[in-house]
Formats: C-alpha cells, sequence, structure tokens
C-alpha cells in the first residue's frame, strides 16, 4: 500500500470533562492492594500555573516487565490492562493509582509512556516517565539527551509513590518526543 | 469555551477583535512550511496556546516498550447502544439526524481493527452537556452528546448523532468555531494515539477559526473534512457522512514557524 497521509490533530479542547473520563479511569490496579502505588503530579504552564483542563495518559508494563495486552480499561474488573487515563483537578494535578513497570530485560531502565492533552494544545504530546534506577546512567536514549534536561524524565520517590510533574513550557519544560514512521 | 480562556495570556492593549486574529492567521499561513501535516503548537491566534506549547523541538525517539502496544478494548468495555447518541435520552434529540462513518487506518493503508473510537459534541444549538459552556443556547434534555465504539474488522466506526451547532468561545470578541465532533482514536501503537476534531464542508466560519487554522497546509485542513455521501442516507430518516482516520503517530520533529 502507498504511505497515507497522516490525520492531524487538534486540541481536545475545554469540553472533553463530560466524555473522557469515566469511573475507575485512573485506577490501574484498586487502591491498598499488592505493590500499589500514586504515580502524581502536576501539570505546568509556561508562567508556572497549574492547568486544570489537562488529560494525561499513562502505558506501561506490568511489574515483570511484560506489556498486558488484554481488555478491560473501561470496565475495570480487576483485570491489570496497563493503561489509564487521568484529567487534572482544579490544581493541575493528576493522579493515577498503579503499579512499577518492570524493565523489558534486566538491568534496563523502566518507564511509563506518557500521552498529554490540554486545552490550549493544539497537538498532544508523548513522553516518558522513568523511574528512578542506577539503570538510568546506561540508558541510550537518556544519555543522548542535554544533560540539563535529563530530569525532566525521571519521576521522584516519594511518600508512597512517585511524582511525575509535566511542564508544557518554560525553563523546566519537560522533554517531549517524537517517533520515527512505523515501519 | 465560555468561561476558561486565558484572558490574562492576552496584552491589554490588543484589540481583540476577528480583524486582528484574521491578520494573525494569515501573516503565519504566508511564512509556513508547505506540507505541514500537523498543527502548529505554537499558535498566536489560538490564545490559550501561548503559554501552552512546548518551546523546545521535540526529541526524536524510538519506541519501546510500553510505547509499541496500544491498549486493547473489547466488549466488555463498550456496548454497541453507546454508538448511537440519539436514544440516550427519553425521547429523541432535536436536530439534524445523521450518521457519521468511516475507516480508521494505520499509514500503510492497514485497518485498525477493535479499537476504541470516542466522540464527543455540542448538541443542534450549539451548546455542551458540559457545566462550563454556559452560553445562552439550549440545552437538550434528550441529548448527551457523547458516544464510543470500537472498530470493526475492517477498521470502520459508525456513529448514529444530530448534527452539532457552531458555537461561541472567547478567544478574541465574536469568536465563533465552526460546527465539529471531537475524535479520539488509538492506532495499533500507542505511539498513534489522536486527539481530533471533524469538521462539515463548506462552513463559512473555516477562514476565521485559528484551531482549524493552526493546521496551515490547506490539504492536510482538508483531511478534517467529512464528506457527504447520499449513500448513506436514509430515506425520511437520517443524512450520511463519510470520514476516514489515518493514524501513523507523530513523526514529524520541527514545532517552530519560521519566524518564531
Ligand atoms: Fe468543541
Amino acid at each position: 500500500m502507498p504511505d497515507l497521509e497522516p490525520t492531524p490533530g487538534q486540541t481536545v479542547g475545554p469540553f472533553f470533562g463530560f466524555a473522557l473520563p469515566y469511573p475507575g479511569d485512573s485506577r490501574l490496579v484498586p487502591p491498598g492492594s499488592a505493590g500499589a502505588i500514586r504515580l502524581h503530579g502536576t501539570v505546568y504552564d509556561g508562567a508556572g500555573g497549574p492547568i486544570p483542563d489537562a488529560l494525561v495518559e499513562i502505558r506501561q508494563a506490568d511489574a515483570s516487565g511484560v506489556v498486558p495486552r488484554v481488555e478491560g480499561s473501561i470496565a475495570r474488573d480487576g483485570v491489570f490492562t496497563g493503561w489509564g487515563r487521568a484529567a487534572t483537578d482544579p490544581g493541575g494535578r493528576y493522579v493515577f493509582t498503579t503499579i512499577e513497570p518492570g524493565p523489558e530485560r534486566d538491568g534496563e531502565a523502566a518507564f511509563f509512556a506518557v500521552t498529554v492533552f490540554a486545552r490550549g494544545l493544539l497537538d498532544r504530546l508523548s513522553t516518558r516517565a522513568y523511574l528512578p534506577s542506577p539503570a538510568l546512567d546506561a540508558d541510550p536514549f537518556l544519555a543522548g539527551l542535554p544533560e540539563d534536561r535529563r530530569a525532566t524524565l525521571v519521576a521522584v520517590r516519594d511518600d508512597g509513590g512517585l511524582r511525575f510533574d509535566i511542564h508544557l513550557q518554560g525553563d523546566e519544560e519537560t522533554v517531549f518526543l517524537s517517533y520515527p514512521p512505523r515501519s | 469555551m465560555t468561561s476558561s480562556t486565558d484572558v490574562s495570556a492576552v496584552p491589554a492593549d490588543e484589540p481583540l477583535d476577528q480583524a486582528q486574529i484574521t491578520r494573525e492567521i494569515e501573516e503565519i499561513a504566508a511564512t509556513a512550511r508547505p506540507g505541514e501535516a500537523q498543527p502548529l503548537l505554537d499558535y498566536p491566534p489560538y490564545r490559550s496556546s501561548l503559554l501552552r506549547h512546548p518551546t523546545k523541538a521535540l526529541c526524536p525517539a524510538d519506541p519501546e516498550a510500553a510505547e509499541l502496544v496500544a491498549p486493547v478494548f473489547g466488549h466488555s468495555d463498550v456496548a454497541p447502544v453507546e454508538a448511537d447518541l440519539t436514544i440516550q435520552g427519553t425521547g429523541d434529540p432535536i436536530g439534524e439526524r445523521m450518521v457519521v462513518t468511516g475507516q480508521v487506518l494505520d499509514g500503510e493503508g492497514r485497518p485498525v481493527r477493535g479499537q476504541l473510537v470516542e466522540i464527543w459534541q455540542a448538541n443542534a444549538a450549539g451548546r455542551y452537556m458540559h457545566k462550563r459552556d454556559q452560553h445562552p443556547a439550549p440545552l437538550d434534555p434528550h441529548f448527551a452528546g457523547t458516544g464510543r465504539c470500537l472498530t470493526d474488522d475492517e477498521g470502520r466506526y459508525r456513529f448514529v448523532t444530530v448534527k452539532p451547532g457552531p458555537y461561541p468561545w472567547r478567544n478574541h470578541h465574536n469568536a465563533w468555531r465552526p460546527a465539529h465532533i471531537h475524535f479520539s482514536l488509538f492506532g495499533t501503537d500507542f505511539t498513534e494515539r489522536l486527539v481530533t476534531q471533524m469538521y462539515f464542508p463548506g462552513d463559512p466560519l473555516f477562514p476565521l477559526d485559528p484551531i482549524y487554522q493552526s493546521i496551515t497546509d490547506p490539504r492536510a485542513r482538508d483531511r478534517l473534512l467529512a464528506t457527504y455521501d447520499h449513500g448513506l442516507s436514509e430515506h425520511e430518516w437520517q443524512l450520511g457522512y463519510r470520514w476516514d482516520i489515518v493514524l501513523t503517530g507523530n513523526t514529524s520533529t520541527p514545532m517552530e514557524r519560521a519566524d518564531a
């Protein structure tokens, strides 16, 4: 088949809140279950203000490094699907209840794949929230980034979880990713 | 976007009329890179984008691990009735009943099968069933304006709904969005995640709308237009629109305008 031209993206706009969020969207595992952590953070604009109308999605592996290919992300009846969605609150905060992803292979850096949408953001952005670990020093992708920006991709351990703030713009601007065409 | 625009991001002395916005749209179009397939994230005519676009180029990454595997959705997640937005109330919604259908394909033309498609829209009067939409157009008690479905084995989605109306927003004085339906889509890979808007052919608001015009290449912009398809219309029942969607993921790096 010939290469087809992509359908362009558009902003998620201000009114997704009645359509995209659903009960259980941000709970990849039940709170309090074995290994459950909070992955949370604030989405900031270029003036350092919180963004109360952003939507964050994550895709991740399970603890053994396997990315689930099972349905049930909307039904949320106890199956770990490795995908979740969280709208930000009036303070720009999002929270997932999930487990820490394992690396695909021992010694590799593990991360949550993160997608960000917001009113005012004309297309979605992709980034990674890496787990803090010694493996980060050996990661070729991170090594290729300017040193002063690397930390924007690494979650910070805190009480009961991992904090990953997202800055759409500014001095602490998060590194956002593009991917080569799929082959 | 009635009560939520970042008016603070706009210099106070700036005349925020349509003529000013249109002038900015035209200036950017004149210097835009031909063939730019995606919206410019740095697009000042859309005032809310000023503080919400990255200023640094996207970093190329080889997709790994979770990025390579789209989430899986199934019939335990989505019921067939969720694809009909006209049967969610206790009566018929007001408006032009329509079916909108099309195929979701990857860049090589392969159908994206069994994937989740979500839509949301204003009612026929241009009002969202959302607490922050407060403009004085009527709500329709029989129309919530949200739907979901799964694509079939040919990658087809199909929704029955009513045609949304255009609506005012506070980007500038007398700003109106062309009628549109918001779409959320998943591809075969997680990198192909897409949220976009489908528009209707011939809308007179197109040249005035900074969100639509943020896609500076006219051919790319046209890919957001549904086509009226009389073969989909049904006798004394509804009109038919077709809109196909191609998911390739974000493969472009340059984000800044030539003059930025
Ligand atoms: Fe809208």
